[in-house]
């Protein structure tokens, strides 16, 4: 089918890469006719308005992530583009199942790497890679989580090839963020955009709250009749304050901060207008070396003394648990494929970006023939520091990467460059192919929940491949076809 | 269902205060303004600074009194705390604090509030522009009023802010009157001259009070029946005896209702504040000197604010 002509889509060209709502060459336009036939009814002009008077919206709601610069409190809003990016049902179908399968593995991984370390044993994952590892916590080791959950809340970020298929890009199992627009973005294309929706069917995101309080009340004995849970948020100079507030609203639980908690013969209360109240369940979004000033960081004044000895003797959940960074890094990554297979038998349903393990002899020969048109990327490290894009990479770039992987090649894995996906975004001129990836949340407590949608974010400068909301990022709302 | 956070009920308290600060600022400033009207009239504008013992802060920060200066000093000026934009930024961080209890109506307002006032400039101040600002503070004070009154849930939060709320405009009501009362004091000759009725006049439509006023007395308008009408009315919603009446009923029942187990210091002292303003009178507070009577409304307040404080806030 050819792409129609008249409206905000007639002048689209999709260009090289597989587009979210044209595929190649237009081939998934049938697919998302209706969409795409709502959208044309739409005159540019009037869509750019729109969009203006969203952003404006976004402000007056306080819908912001803060920035610091020059010692400035600056609130930024996510610019949030109007056009949506379709998942289908069936892509939806294998989305769900992989990432269910991919929180089943991580989970069973980080049992048994504090417990009886059966995958290191055997040495399936070097053992050095893990226990040395930065987000292992030597503290949780033989610990059990009930249900055996350590990651509650896991963000699974993919991405989708040229070839059309999706893959996993990297796990977050420790404080994944951004759920709060999965849902706010769905509010405003509901009240800004009705018309777009109009006679589609679109999978509802409005309850992940009640699914998460859900899954967290799950992880205390008796569940949500007995536990009371209360989201811990580092307070209102956190980035992600909007997210805190927005999630602990959604599930109807107290925000505290850590001066509001105080520990007790070991039980973890809040301190209200009538005293002290316990708690039992803590979604915290402080990470692991804040939480706790006797245990971690002295110098912390976030976190809350004596909550980890209160998490020993079982008086309170902390979700996610402690030590969970040790499976979202990027050397256990390169592993993931294995541990799936190890734990569940079973093939990963998404597969992972093709990756070479350095430290192997083979994937390094490969690695350092292949070197101008790879990515390499050191293990340990987050932010992209040290990351070297081959085909953008001078000569003396690449000769010094050389030298670095060579020198240490355990340190180091290796992926091909990805042809990112597009799809039409909103521009200056018009609307033009912008490169998206997905991140799908996944809920669990004695089972995983993955929500219908998912965090879209968009690269929206031209060509760029980084979707960062610290640099250029926006997003989408995200359409799960039913 | 939980109790109140404590820091959430201290952050619910002085964002009511901050809102009626800010609003009772703004009526100051206008009433100020319509002194000084006859010409480039500085002693007006030098009696803000004393009402509100600022004039150390202010001589810091500026050279010489100017007008212009101090108008900004209470209004745009982000380095004195005690500005309208300070106080508007203040409620707006604890509004933030606040966003789970609130509306999105409430907060959205506030935080719209918050960028309006940033977006101003000190030019946008001159002269006549200072009523048009003022209204503007009014305005926004009202409707967030206005959607406290609709929107807040009537649980502990809503005993806090009303609590606070009354605490502060009865402390702004006392400011109000001393400054016509004290530091524009005329000279024994000047009583009842044209310039004091229509200064009376102005103070007592600043407090909103002039149809009310009207409604009592039929004529004349002098100082002391003014002074009485809005320090000591029942039905007057800014008078001093209404606000602390109404603080120490609110004080009451969150106590009572929440079977809170402090406070008993704090809801005693109310008490006996509003106790004190419902016997006052006029003649008499005169008589043994305005001035002291009202130094101790505002020392009393301050005296309640730390037993609220004390029982109920977040302490070390």
């Amino acid at each position: 089918m050819a792409i129609p002509t008249g409206g905000l889509l007639s002048d689209y060209d999709s260009g090289i890469y597989f587009d979210e709502m044209f595929g190649h060459g237009g081939d998934r336009a049938d697919i998302c006719r209706a969409v795409v036939r709502e959208l044309n009814r739409q005159d540019l002009k009037v869509f750019k308005r729109r969009s203006k008077d969203v952003d404006q919206e976004l402000r007056n709601l306080g819908i912001t992530f803060t920035v610091y610069k020059n010692a400035k409190q600056i609130d930024r809003v996510l610019p949030f583009d109007a056009i949506p990016r379709i998942i289908t049902a069936n892509e939806w179908d294998v989305i769900e199942r992989g990432v269910v399968q991919r929180v089943a593995a991580l989970n069973a991984f980080l049992s048994d790497i504090y417990n009886e370390q059966h995958i290191l044993n055997d040495g399936t994952v070097p053992r050095d890679l893990v226990v040395k590892n930065k987000g292992y916590q030597a503290l949780m080791e033989g610990v059990r989580q009930p249900h055996g959950t350590w990651v509650n809340i896991c963000g699974t970020d993919l991405v989708r090839g040229g070839d059309g298929e999706f893959y996993v890009l990297e796990d977050n199992a420790r404080t994944p963020s951004g759920v709060s627009y999965v849902v706010e973005n769905r509010h405003l294309t509901q009240r800004t955009f009705p018309d777009l929706m109009k006679g589609i069917k679109v999978r509802p995101v409005s309850d992940y709250g009640q699914r998460l309080v859900e899954g967290l009340s799950q992880m205390w004995p008796g569940g949500a009749d007995h536990a009371a849970v209360a989201l811990l948020s580092p307070g209102v100079f956190n980035s992600a304050y909007f997210e805190h507030v927005f999630l602990a609203r959604e599930m109807g639980v107290p925000l505290v901060e850590g001066r509001d908690l105080i520990v007790e013969n070991d039980k973890v209360y809040m301190r209200t207008t009538r005293g002290l109240q316990r708690l039992n369940v803590i979604y915290r979004r402080i990470d692991d070396d804040f939480l706790d000033p006797d245990v971690f960081r002295s110098d912390s004044l976030l976190g809350v003394p004596g909550i980890v000895k209160a998490m020993f003797k079982k008086n309170v959940v902390l979700a996610n648990a402690i030590g969970t960074g040790v499976a979202d890094d990027k050397a256990i990554y390169a592993y993931m494929p294995r541990i799936v297979k190890y734990y569940l038998d079973e093939e990963p349903i998404i597969k992972n970006v093709e990756t070479h393990i350095c430290r192997e002899p083979d994937a390094l020969a490969y690695t350092l023939e292949n070197m101008h048109e790879m990515v390499v990327k050191p293990v340990g490290e987050s932010g992209g520091y040290g990351v070297v894009i081959g085909p953008r990479a001078t000569k003396k770039e690449l000769a010094d990467a050389r030298k670095k992987l060579k020198a240490d090649p355990a340190n180091f894995i290796s992926q091909p460059v990805l042809k990112l996906s597009t799809s039409p975004t909103l521009t200056r001129t018009g609307v033009e192919p912008r490169h998206v990836d997905l991140r799908p949340f996944a809920i669990t407590g004695d089972s995983t929940w993955v929500l219908p949608g998912g965090l879209t974010r968009v690269a929206l400068k031209k060509g760029s491949l980084v979707v960062n909301s610290s640099q250029g990022g926006g997003s989408k709302d995200t359409w799960v076809l039913a | 269902m939980h109790n109140l956070l404590s820091r959430q009920a201290e952050a619910v308290f002085w964002m009511a205060r901050q809102i009626e600060r800010a609003n009772n600022l703004a009526r100051v400033l206008n009433v100020t303004a319509s002194f000084g009207r006859d010409g480039d009239d500085l002693k007006p504008w030098d009696a803000v600074l004393a009402l509100y013992s600022e004039e150390g802060e202010y001589a810091q920060r500026y050279d010489e009194k100017h007008v212009g200066d101090i108008v900004y000093f209470y209004t745009l000026d982000q380095e004195n705390p005690n500005s309208i934009i300070s106080n508007i930024g203040f409620a707006r961080e604890n509004a933030r604090a606040l966003r789970p209890l609130m509306s999105t109506e409430m907060w959205t307002h506030i935080n719209k509030f918050h960028s309006e006032l940033q977006g101003l400039r000190r030019s946008q101040l001159r002269d006549e522009k200072i009523a048009d600002f003022c209204e503007m503070i009014k305005r926004n004070c009202q409707t967030h009023a206005g959607l406290v009154s609709e929107t807040l849930f009537r649980d502990e939060e809503w005993y806090f802010y009303g609590t606070g709320l009354n605490l502060e405009r009865a402390d702004q009501t006392t400011r109000l009157v001393d400054v016509k009362y004290h530091l524009l004091l005329p000279k024994k000759a000047e009583i009842g001259s044209q310039v004091d009725v229509s200064q009376w006049n102005a103070v007592l439509r600043s407090a909103a009070g002039f149809q009310a006023y009207r409604r009592i007395y039929h004529r004349g308008l002098t100082g002391t029946k003014v002074a009485g009408f809005l320090l000591l009315d029942e039905r007057l919603a800014r008078s001093v005896r209404f606000c602390t009446n109404r603080a120490a009923n609110m004080l009451e029942e969150l106590i009572v209702r929440y079977a809170l187990e402090g406070g008993q210091l704090a809801l005693e002292e109310a008490k006996a504040l509003a106790r004190q303003t419902a016997e006052a009178k006029i003649e008499v507070v005169i008589a043994d000197g305005m001035h002291e009577w009202i130094d101790d409304v505002q020392g009393d307040v301050v005296t309640i604010t730390n037993a609220i404080a004390d029982a109920f806030f977040l302490r070390d």
